[in-house]
């Protein structure tokens, strides 16, 4: 799974960087903003068949590889 | 008597406070007393306009069977996006009817907080639908939706946050802190709305027939100010009075004239609004443009999503070619900052301090030259320029 999410995180902040630091804070790091969110969300959805909605989860749930790998776990996906 | 007007106010919140306070102190919940409260309050200021109490009150009766109806109808058809259109429709009518019949000088089905409650209602059946809220209860509904501090002008809280801080025993320094916030954020509520921004409109006053380039700027500046400080303050008292209730309300403001772009201007200009649309109607209309293809690529879809957020936006604010043309005006910028930040250019510079620095000033000017149309100078301009020529 976790490659599958590089791969996707990569190609929407168009950054390699998104593989460094797994801990980095994408929003601070001016990586994400509130289009890319929505990108991931449709981007997970496509790959992982699991819908997630805007407001399920605070900002700050979101800023990290680690964290969405956390979420995407809480949601089944192995 | 009205909402943070007036000494009558002050003195009814004042007493209305103490036994909340004592409650806090206690670790007793807080929750009940602040319904009942509310209710009280929401009697008083209404009385003067029966008409708009009895509007509140039947907007409150129907959008309660809404939600109720439309959760039940999750539950036993699951989740179908016809009828979710329908719900918001529904709970957006008498919001459409208010605005319509006020072009027209009728006041049909408007009262004071229409705009923000509408907003928090349709907040409860989005989030439904998405399956992050099963069953509303009618107390918390009532109690989310009736908060008397945030009733009239916000900040439009959540009802899952609102709700948990209703439920909660603070424990006493937990309070005291909240207090002390509280009473914090009043003072210096109470500076802003009545000294500060009285002060620029004050000057605004002055300046309000001219119509020279200098008068124009200086008026878009002044009423920038005067709007920041007028809603700012507002924000701050019912901020803080939501404290002293034990709920913590988000703030609404957030030094919005220090942003270095449109984009951080609008996280920290009227944050509850900005981030509401930006939940519930921006990224729910590019996740389906996205899903469905409608674009060619994704920035077109994010330039779509800006223009018709921002468009919503206006027309949030009142159905005038002034609210209107402030509403596009945002969302071109906003898309055209989306655009110019991708390009290689622009990653290269944006951490230099001369960049930083220019960019905070035409940022600033961006807005402001915003309130010039907000306030209705622009237009009012434009119409003096074609009859002069």
């Amino acid at each position: 799974m976790e490659e599958k999410l590089l791969e996707i995180l990569e190609k929407i902040c168009d950054d390699e960087a998104v593989r460094e630091d797994l801990e980095m804070d994408l929003m601070e790091e001016g990586l994400m903003d509130s289009i890319a969110v929505v990108e991931l969300i449709v981007a997970i959805e496509e790959e992982f068949g699991v819908a997630l909605s805007p407001t399920e989860y605070e900002k700050e749930d979101w800023s990290t590889v680690r964290k969405i790998e956390k979420i995407l776990k809480e949601k089944g996906v192995q | 008597m009205s909402f943070y007007d007036g000494l009558t106010f002050f003195i009814v919140l004042v007493l209305g406070s103490v036994p909340a306070v004592v409650l806090g102190f206690r670790e007793k919940r807080i929750g009940n007393y602040t319904l009942l409260f509310s209710l009280v309050l929401i009697f008083i200021i209404y009385r003067k306009n029966p008409m708009e109490l009895f509007y509140l009150l039947l907007y409150l009766f129907l959008v309660w069977h809404l939600i109720a109806l439309y959760q039940y109808s999750l539950r036993r058809f699951g989740k179908r996006k016809a009828i979710c259109f329908h719900a918001v429709l529904f709970a957006l009518l008498p919001l459409i009817i208010a605005k319509l019949s006020g072009m027209f000088g009728h006041h049909w089905f408007s009262f004071l907080g229409i705009s923000y409650i509408t907003f928090k209602v349709l907040q409860i059946i989005l989030e439904s639908y998405d399956g992050i809220i099963e069953k509303s209860s009618f107390t918390s509904t009532v109690g989310f939706l009736l908060f008397f501090p945030t009733l009239c002008s916000g900040p439009i809280d959540r009802s899952r946050r609102f709700e948990t801080d209703l439920g909660k025993r603070w424990s006493r320094e937990e309070y005291g802190g909240l207090l002390q916030k509280g009473i914090w954020k009043i003072l210096l509520g109470i500076l802003y709305k009545f000294v500060l921004s009285a002060i620029a409109y004050g000057f605004l006053e002055k300046i309000s027939g001219r119509y020279a380039p200098q008068f124009l700027i200086l008026y878009a500046y002044l009423y920038g100010l005067y709007l920041f400080f007028d809603f700012a303050g507002y924000s701050l008292m019912a901020v803080g009075t939501s404290c002293i209730f034990g709920i913590c309300t988000p703030d609404n403001f957030n030094k919005p004239f220090i942003s270095k772009d449109i984009k951080e201007f609008w996280d920290r200009w009227h944050i509850t609004l900005s981030h509401w649309l930006r939940d519930f109607l921006f990224s729910r209309y590019v996740t389906d443009a996205i899903r469905k293809k409608k674009f060619k690529n994704r920035m077109d879809a994010a330039t779509a999503g800006f223009m018709v957020n921002m468009v919503v936006m206006g027309m949030w604010h009142g159905l005038t070619k002034d609210y209107l043309l402030y509403g596009l005006y945002h969302g071109i910028l906003l898309a055209v900052t989306e655009r110019y930040q991708k390009k290689k250019w622009y990653r290269k510079v944006k951490n230099k301090r001369w960049y930083q620095l220019l960019s905070w000033f035409v940022t600033m000017n961006l807005a402001m030259f915003g309130f010039l149309i907000f306030s209705g100078k622009f237009l009012e301009t434009v119409k003096v320029m074609l009859n002069y020529f």
